[in-house]
């Protein structure tokens, strides 16, 4: 397989994240969202670490990995404690940092 | 040859759908779901990329351990479906329309990037190319510190996770509990 059709494959997946990100108003299908953004960004490292032969993107991809895994941990426990505050949990309602 | 376009012509369909369905599913424990599917379908093509230890590192850590926590959280917080925007809403007609602009875009940058390797099939490797040794042995000597970071920031992440879990009424100080009366037995409610 050519390596373009996997990178035009990393940025439909890509798009299809951000559109989520915009349009939906649960703030934990929007961390799946940015998972999916995330995810579209390691299918381009990893293509084009095939593409040079090199194994440095491979590395630069587990790392975005755990970079997701800590994206999600933190952004879970904000999405419980919204919850056992009683607050809606819902992007269009969060309004207490808006400057 | 023909087998491997053919199997990434399946999977990236799948990855596809798997990603559509993130997006345009509207309870969120189907969405999750979703992901799990689109998580395994990219674990298929990183192997197709020659990257074995990522897709095994793919399927362990997102689509075992990440998934998990999302599906226990669903559950906690209860899924219920989500509301939807009345229909006259700017962001409902400029969301899909700025992705797509951003796709058309990539997909320009892509092609005039003038790259000629594109359309090959990528270097010549060796077969122990993304294999956990070579990945290893690169972790350990030439790029220990963005490994040693990285560690760091989970750290740093663990913490902040229990910080958060542990607060219970947000900013503000609870009130000490007024002394309970020893209750004879406890008895365990299930909810339906």
């Amino acid at each position: 397989m050519d390596v373009i059709w996997f990178l035009v494959l990393s940025a439909f997946i890509f798009c299809i994240g951000a559109a989520g990100v915009i349009i939906r108003r649960d703030p934990l299908v929007i961390l799946l969202c940015l998972e999916l953004m995330l995810n579209g960004g390691n299918l381009a490292l990893i293509s084009f670490s095939r593409m040079h032969g090199g194994q440095e993107g491979q590395v630069f991809a587990l790392i975005v990995m755990v970079i997701a895994a800590c994206e999600v941990v933190i952004g879970l426990g904000i999405i419980v404690a919204m919850y056992r505050n009683r607050l809606r949990i819902d992007v269009d309602e969060m309004t207490e940092l808006r400057g | 040859m023909w087998f491997e376009q053919v199997l990434f012509f399946i999977v990236a369909a799948g990855a596809l759908a798997g990603a559509l369905g993130v997006v345009m599913l509207r309870n969120p424990f189907y969405s999750v779901l979703a992901l799990v599917v689109h998580l395994v379908a990219l674990a298929v093509l990183f192997l197709l990329l020659q990257a074995a230890f990522l897709a095994a590192a793919q399927v362990v850590v997102y689509a075992g351990a990440v998934m998990v926590l999302y599906i226990f959280v669903v559950a906690y917080i209860g899924g219920q479906d989500e509301q939807l925007r009345p229909d006259d809403s700017l962001i409902t007609s400029f969301g899909p329309l700025f992705a797509a602009a951003i796709a058309v875009e990539l997909c320009f940058a892509l092609i005039g990037s003038g790259l000629e390797a594109l359309d090959t099939r990528g270097a010549d490797v060796g077969p122990g190319f993304g294999s956990p040794g070579e990945i290893g042995s690169l972790l350990l000597r030439r790029l220990l510190v963005p490994f040693e970071a990285a560690s760091y920031l989970l750290l740093v992440a663990a913490v902040g996770a229990v910080v958060l879990a542990g607060r219970r009424r947000g900013l503000e100080e609870e009130p000490p509990a007024p002394p309970r009366e020893p209750a004879p037995t406890e008895t365990l409610e299930i909810r339906a």
